[in-house]
Formats: C-alpha cells, sequence, structure tokens
C-alpha cells in the first residue's frame, strides 16, 4: 500500500460527516455488517456454553497480561528450543528495521504476505519499499485494497466498502493479468485472484505473516484463514517472518480450546474458518523468525481501565455491529483499527495528540452493542468513558459543563434556572444558534413546560 | 537496554500491584457423545464439501471411483499403491487425518504418516480426506487435548473459501476448491 | 410500600408530565409516594462526556439524598443504568463514597422493574386504545437487561395495539452529547430509526427514556409525520377516565 493512515488530517465528525453522504459507501456497509451479523448470531446461539467460553476467554487473556514478561520468556525459549528465531522490537521502526534486515540477508526484493493487522501497524509495506522491497498482500480483500491504492476499511475484510462492480474496476484497471471480459460475480473476481497470485506463491522465497495467537508453553504460532493464501505463505516459502504483537499469547495449548471457539464465531460467523496453520519453531526446513512487537502496548498495559482493549483477538464482531461503524465506514477513524475496538484502541496505542486521534473516544454513542457481542468481554463502552476524560476539552465546552455542573449540584439553583427556562419559552427560535445548531439542524427541540415536575410538586403536593 | 530488557522492564512496571485472575472453564470439554459421524458428515456438508458414510470394506472401491482419471499424490505411509509424483501437475492428493471435530465439521492433519506434506495437501485442486470413525471426536475441546503441538498442524473445514466480496461465502481460492471426505466405519 | 420518586432532571425540567403520569401511576398501586427535594441529576452527561470531577460531584449529591429509601424508581432506563451500573466504577474500593453507592444503588429500579419484579403486577389496569410501537433504548436493553418487561406492561394495556418496530434493538443516535458532537452520524442514526418507526404504521412511539425520545421525536416532529412520542408511565397512567 502506498497510502499511509499515520498523520491523517481531520477528526471523526468531520470524515464521518463526509461518510454518510456518500449512498454507495452506506449501501455497501449496510448489506455487509447486517449479513455477518446474522450469521455470527446463528452461530454463537448453536452453542449453550457460549457465556463460559466467554468468560474463559477474558480470563485467559488477564491472567496472560498480569503475567506477560514470564510468558514471553517462555514462549521464546520454547521457540528458540523448536529451531526458531526470536527478535524484539520496542516500536513500529525498529521492528521494520527488523524485518527488512532479514529480508535483504535472503537477498529477495519480493516478499508475499498474509493479512496482519500487526503489519499494516507498523507500516511494513512502506518500510520495505524504501529499501527496493516490494510486498505483495495475497488476501483477496487486501489485494483489492492494494491495487486500488486504497485504504483498508475493516479488521477482517479491508474491502468492505468495495462492492462487486468497484471490486471488477479495480481488477481491471490495476490486474494485469485479469480476464477482459471479468465480470462482477463473485466467483469469477476470485477466481482472477488464485490465478493472478498462484504463480507468486510457487516462487517466493520470503513470506511475512503475523499470527493470531502464540501458545508460551509450546511456542506454537496459529493463524487463522479462509482462502489458503495463509497457508501458501507459511508452508511453501523458504523464509517465514511472524510480526506478533505481544498480547497475542496464551499460556497453554489447552487454552486453544477457547479461543478456536471464540474467534471463528465471531469473526466470519462460521463454526469454523476453512483453514487454521499452527507450526512451532522451524517446520520442513524452514527458516522461522519471530518479531516480538511492543509498539505502544506497554503503555496500554499499565492503563488499569485501558489494558482490557489488549484482550482483543481481532475479529471484528464489535465493528459488525456498531450503528456508528455502519454509517460513518472505517477510513472516518484514520486507523487500521476502525470500529469500536479502534476508538479504544488507536488513541490509547497512539496517544490523544492529533486532532482525530482525540476525537476518537467520543465516536461512539455508548449503545453497549460492541461490549455485548465481545468474545473476551472488553467493556468498550467503560473504556470510551475513561478516555473522554483523558481526552482534551474545548474551553468553551468546559465553560458550559462547568456552570451545568454548578447549577446541577443544588436543587435550588437548578429550580431557578428551571424558572428562568419558563419565562422565556415562548421565545425558543426553531433553529438554536452555536453548537447547539448541530442539534436543531435535523431535529425540534422538545417545548419548555409551563412549570418544571418540581414546582407542580411543590404547589399540589408539598402543602 | 537491549529492546528485549526493556520491553520486559516496562511490562514489569505496567502490572505491578495488579491481581491476578483464576480462569474458570465452565465451558463443554472431556464429551463422549454419542451419533458423532452423522454430525460429523452434516457439518462437513455444510461446508459444501463431499461427504460419504461407508463400511470400512467398501472404502477402497469408492476411492477408486473418486479418483479416477485423476492424476492423484500419495503421500507415503498411505495404503494404497501407486499415484503421481510430481507437485506441479497433480490433480489431487488423497490423505488420512489426525483427528475429526464433528461439532465444526474439521479435519486436522498433523502431515505424519499418510497425511503428506504442507504443500502435498495445499497445491492440488482435490483433497480427498479417508477419516476413520474413531478419529472423531465431539468438539474443539476434544480434538486440541488429542494433538500434539510439536507437530506441524492444519485444521481444514471445508474446501478453500472468501467472504471478501460484499461478505457473501464463495467457495475456491487458493487452496484446493474440491475437498471429498470418506468416512470410514 | 413507600417509594422515592427520583424524576430525573430531563424529566423535571423538559418532561413533567412523566413525573405527574408515574406519581398517579404508583398512587394508583397502593404506593406512598415521595420525591426528596433535594434531588438533581444522576451525573451521567458530565461522566460520559469526560467530566468525572463534576460527575463525581452529582453521585455524590444522589447518594446523600436518596440513602435512607427502601426503593428509588426512576422513569429513565438510562438513569437508573447510571446509578446502578456506573456508579460502582466511579468510587475508589473501600472508600465512604463506594459503601455509600453499594448502599443505595441496589434500590434504584427503572420503572417497569419496579412495577413487575417489585410490585410483581403486570397488569396496571390502564387503557389506552392507540397503536403503539415500542423502541426498547440502549442502556435499558443492554445496562439494564429490562427484556420484555416494559412490553409484557403495555400487552396488558386495554386497548392497545402493539406492533414490533424492525431494528429495535438498535440505537436511535442519541448517545447524549454524542448527537451534538457527532450530528451526521447521530441524525443517520435517527433517521433510519424513524423510517423503521413509520414502517409499523403506528400513532405512538413509547420508550423508557425521554432523552431518546426526544431526540427520535425532535425528528419525527421536524418532518412533519404527526407521529406522538409518549414515555411508558404515560400510557401506563391512562384510564378511560384521562382518555
Amino acid at each position: 500500500m502506498s497510502a499511509t493512515f499515520l498523520g491523517m488530517p481531520g477528526n471523526f465528525p468531520e470524515n464521518s460527516a463526509k461518510a454518510v453522504q456518500d449512498s454507495q459507501l452506506r449501501f455497501n456497509l449496510r448489506k455487509a455488517t447486517h449479513t455477518i451479523r446474522g450469521k455470527r448470531a446463528g452461530v454463537v446461539g448453536e452453542l449453550p456454553d457460549w457465556q463460559e467460553l466467554r468468560a474463559a476467554g477474558k480470563a485467559i487473556k488477564d491472567h496472560t497480561l498480569r503475567n506477560l514478561d514470564r510468558y514471553l520468556l517462555q514462549l521464546e525459549e520454547a521457540v528458540t528450543g523448536a529451531g526458531g528465531t526470536v527478535h524484539w522490537a520496542r516500536d513500529a521502526a525498529e521492528a521494520n528495521r527488523i524485518v527488512t534486515d532479514l529480508v535483504k540477508a535472503t537477498g529477495e526484493t519480493e516478499v508475499v504476505k498474509v493479512k496482519s493487522m500487526a503489519t499494516q501497524e507498523i507500516e511494513l509495506n512502506q518500510a520495505l519499499a524504501e529499501h527496493g522491497i516490494t510486498a505483495y498482500e495475497t488476501d483477496l480483500a487486501e489485494l483489492i485494497v492494494q491495487l486500488g491504492d486504497d485504504f483498508p476499511s475493516h479488521i477482517l475484510v479491508p474491502a468492505i466498502h468495495r462492492n462487486r462492480s468497484e471490486i471488477r474496476e479495480i481488477f481491471l484497471d490495476r490486474m494485469p493479468d485479469a480476464p477482459r471480459d471479468l465480470t462482477d460475480d463473485p466467483p469469477a473476481l476470485t477466481e482472477a485472484a488464485r490465478l493472478h497470485l498462484r504463480e507468486r506463491f510457487l516462487r517466493s522465497k520470503v513470506a511475512i505473516s503475523g499470527a493470531n495467537f502464540m501458545v508460551a508453553e509450546t511456542g506454537t504460532l496459529v493463524v487463522l484463514e479462509s482462502e489458503g493464501n495463509g497457508r501458501m505463505c507459511l508452508s511453501l516459502p523458504e523464509t517465514l517472518i511472524s510480526v506478533v504483537g505481544i498480547e497475542k499469547l496464551l499460556p497453554s495449548w489447552r487454552d486453544l480450546e477457547v479461543f478456536l471457539q471464540l474467534l471463528p464465531r465471531s469473526s466470519t460467523g462460521e463454526r469454523m474458518n476453512p483453514y487454521t496453520s499452527m507450526w512451532t519453531g522451524s517446520v520442513e526446513g524452514q527458516d522461522f523468525h519471530l518479531v516480538l512487537l511492543d509498539n505502544g502496548r506497554t503503555d496500554v498495559l499499565a492503563d488499569e481501565v485501558g489494558r482490557q482493549a489488549l484482550r482483543c483477538i481481532r475479529c471484528s464482531a464489535c465493528l459488525n455491529v456498531c450503528p456508528v461503524y455502519e454509517r460513518a465506514g472505517g477510513h472516518a477513524y484514520g486507523s487500521v483499527y476502525p470500529g469500536p475496538i479502534g476508538a479504544i484502541l488507536t488513541p490509547q496505542l497512539r496517544g490523544m495528540s492529533s486532532e482525530l486521534d482525540a476525537s476518537l473516544p467520543f465516536a461512539s454513542s455508548l449503545c453497549g452493542a460492541c461490549y455485548e457481542v465481545c468474545p473476551v468481554a472488553i467493556d468498550i463502552p467503560e473504556v470510551l468513558v475513561d478516555l473522554r476524560a483523558k481526552a482534551p476539552h474545548a474551553a468553551a465546552e468546559r465553560a458550559g459543563m462547568k456552570v451545568a455542573g454548578w447549577i446541577l449540584n443544588d436543587h435550588n439553583r437548578l429550580a431557578r434556572a428551571q424558572r428562568a427556562a419558563t419565562r422565556v419559552r415562548g421565545f425558543v427560535p426553531k433553529r438554536l444558534p452555536g453548537p447547539l445548531s448541530a442539534w436543531t439542524d435535523t431535529r425540534d427541540v422538545p417545548e419548555i413546560p409551563e412549570e418544571s415536575f418540581r414546582d407542580w410538586w411543590e404547589r399540589n403536593e408539598r402543602a | 537496554m537491549s529492546a528485549r530488557d526493556e520491553i520486559l522492564a516496562r511490562i514489569g512496571r505496567a502490572v505491578a500491584g495488579a491481581e491476578d485472575v483464576e480462569i474458570p472453564r465452565g465451558y463443554r470439554a472431556g464429551r463422549q457423545a454419542e451419533g458423532l459421524v452423522e454430525l460429523f458428515a452434516e457439518r462437513v456438508d455444510d461446508y459444501r464439501a463431499i461427504v460419504h458414510v461407508l463400511p470400512a470394506s467398501e472404502v477402497p472401491a469408492k476411492i477408486d471411483e473418486s479418483v479416477a482419471g485423476r492424476r492423484m499424490i500419495v503421500p507415503d505411509g498411505f495404503d494404497r499403491t501407486g499415484g503421481w509424483n510430481d507437485l506441479g501437475t497433480a490433480d489431487g492428493v488423497i490423505t488420512s487425518c489426525a483427528v475429526a471435530i464433528a461439532e465444526t465439521g474439521t479435519i486436522v492433519l498433523d502431515h505424519g504418516p499418510g497425511q503428506g506434506t504442507r504443500a502435498q495437501t495445499l497445491v492440488p485442486d482435490y483433497h480427498l480426506c479417508v477419516v476413520r470413525a474413531d478419529q472423531i471426536v465431539a468438539g474443539v475441546p476434544e480434538a486440541v487435548a488429542r494433538l500434539d503441538p510439536a507437530r506441524p498442524l492444519t485444521w481444514i473445514s471445508g474446501p478453500s473459501a472468501t467472504s471478501d466480496i460484499e461478505l457473501n461465502r464463495v467457495e475456491g481460492v487458493h487452496g484446493p476448491r474440491t475437498l471429498e471426505v470418506i468416512i470410514s466405519t | 410500600m413507600q417509594v422515592a420518586l427520583f424524576i430525573t432532571c430531563v424529566n423535571d425540567t423538559l418532561f413533567p408530565g412523566t413525573g405527574k403520569a408515574v406519581v398517579s401511576l404508583l398512587r394508583r398501586l397502593g404506593c406512598d409516594v415521595d420525591f426528596p427535594a433535594a434531588q438533581t441529576c444522576c451525573g451521567q452527561m458530565h461522566v460520559n462526556t469526560g467530566y468525572r470531577e463534576e460527575g463525581v460531584r452529582l453521585a455524590r449529591h444522589f447518594t446523600e439524598v436518596f440513602a435512607g429509601y427502601d426503593a428509588v424508581v426512576a422513569p429513565s432506563g438510562s438513569c437508573a443504568a447510571m446509578v446502578r451500573e456506573q456508579y460502582p466504577k466511579l468510587a475508589k474500593p473501600g472508600s465512604r463514597g463506594a459503601a455509600a453507592i453499594a448502599e443505595v444503588a441496589p434500590k434504584v429500579y427503572e420503572l417497569s422493574e419496579f412495577l413487575i419484579d417489585v410490585l410483581k403486577v403486570e397488569d396496571v389496569g390502564a387503557y389506552f386504545p392507540h397503536r403503539v410501537t415500542y423502541h426498547p433504548t440502549c442502556h435499558s436493553l443492554r445496562g439494564l437487561h429490562l427484556g420484555d418487561r416494559p412490553t409484557r406492561l403495555l400487552r396488558n394495556v386495554r386497548g392497545l395495539e402493539l406492533v414490533p418496530l424492525p431494528g429495535s434493538e438498535e440505537c436511535c443516535g442519541f448517545g447524549g452529547t454524542f448527537a451534538v458532537k457527532n450530528p451526521a452520524v447521530s441524525a443517520a442514526m435517527g433517521a433510519d430509526k424513524t423510517r423503521n418507526i413509520l414502517d409499523t404504521g403506528a400513532e405512538v412511539l413509547c420508550a423508557a427514556d425521554n432523552s431518546c425520545l426526544m431526540h427520535i421525536g425532535g425528528t419525527l416532529r421536524r418532518q412533519k409525520t404527526g407521529v406522538r412520542t409518549m414515555h411508558l408511565a404515560e400510557i401506563l397512567a391512562s384510564t378511560e377516565e384521562t382518555q
């Protein structure tokens, strides 16, 4: 991808205001999110012990985070013992440097990639390109995004904002070997991608992946996927480099029994995703490197409320049920992590110094749908509210909230304010000035009543 | 300070004083259920794979029928003579499996004898897998308990598929586009 | 039974009719209703907008005002959820504030919870001969888990025809200050909600939160749809005499 998220201008309210005007985008997102919502609900409903699995998933992750240093060392030992090499990266620049050096050491200038959030987060493809190395995305949606010079807009389905006819246009435009008579039939589009990538898989010497899980006890890495591009990248090339966030750890082999039930059902809404690959160290003679990535995660870990975001297994169920995401789309969040989880993860990983990042904790109506579907029970509304307290506030708003707080803290002051409002009740304009115009642009204001409830009670009941 | 030491120190500071957590495992595990063959067959079929349930004595004939006219890779340790050796031109691969999961319709290969290498089960467009009834377990926990993490493992649930276009499932991307499963009872 | 009414600041100031309805309904059911005059606001707006200090002050005020009552009834799922779900996160564990919250919070009920769980009544003797659809507001649904309590009450109202609302579980787009901080998305959500309401052909949209109804109702009125919004309490308080 040549596009980059870092330093994106704007803020969520403005970005999303543009997005809601795009009726094609609204239609694509609505259709896709409602489809996956129904599928998820169906397969989750099949399991009588879903809440028990969810409780176990949450606790396993919390326990891992509490003992993360110990488990990382255990993982390192297990991976090394199985013939792999472990590298540690404090931040994006360090991770990119490690990966670039590893690729350079092979003498290759092309690598194939399995869809990975961590490598998107550190913008690895751009870093490799600066050193003359071309990274080819092999996941269908990532390919659509890469060919379209576009941004991913969803964790699981990065091209969710594109419909079939837009994808056909991108393929015809940017994929030299696409058949000229390509239709917008999804099987035809899929076949074009299959043929386009086939040769590349067979000749590539280096692959780069992420991982869904790492098992400390055994040193095993786990990748869940659907298409088989993951299996191609993980098993065919001579060198495999996996870049994985330090929070992707599970203590024991047995813990997979929980997460291999939680993730597929929450993510693609299937009982099981088509392919899951597990490998421990160097397999079938492959040269294996694991790059453990911090990049802000230890800062998140230090926050008592916010650290629960590190339980995230990137299933994207929260995006699919979020009414705000459905209308704003993923790009409005200006991060590889969009939607509700992005609104709590991005400001924690990047800080809130940019206007965009400071607006993210407010990109939610706190409806709670995200928390309800989260397979590891991340209380996203709780973290949003906590981040709002840490976010910078505009001076005018701060002043207004202080006054409101002062009035509301005393019933006599509140009663006087209510009576003052009653006196002007006939003069409230249909369109309010200043920030309150945001209300009256699309809604009428409620009528101010003749008297407040407390005055009515005082008059009728107190006597 | 190395990156490793710095990250570990940062973690130590971040979690200092935090309480540890007990892991409740109230979910279903260690099940010995009835009707696993039927459930497994139904769930594999849901993925639009081809499924047969046959007595062991009829399996060789069924294999002959299914592979007729195909250049099949027959991995070491699979009880069948002949077979095609060139991965690039093979039409299909025939394997056994390590374990199968009824609830999710999944077969798991540990790439031991009879199961081929990872590449052999991936590159050809057709995968025929023979599952013995006693290899089928109820659910994911029962499967995880039977598997050896030291081995490379490939979990397969139906043919390769994608949901990347409008979240509609399309079968057949990079992995085998046809998965056929014979359950030997 | 003695009951303290927590009217909530929004109802007190803008929707006194809802408060009067709660008083008349609870009295009809034999309750002795008190209105602690010193009450003001639960502090939700401040806490949820990032003004924790002001919010905590209001929460402290709430726990002082309502200490000592056996039951506090609020005609708002959102404010009841604030007290029950969010208050415990505001105080330091083991502090005096935490103890005060632990004392008061479990006694705070949303109206339909109080009627069904405490008074054990589903038929409140109401009469309301209209076609009504019900929107389960987010904090009622996912905060308090009210479930079908409100609709069980509505189904027992004589003359009332309850029609299901498509996409009822989806947020209306109010979200407190969200409505003015993210007006475009809020309005888009409100537009979809009103479309679903209009599709039901209902004359009245009912909910257990006037704040959400203020947003949806404001949109319905701006579009001149003719659909009225009514708080659950107002429908349950209706009788043949008031019709």
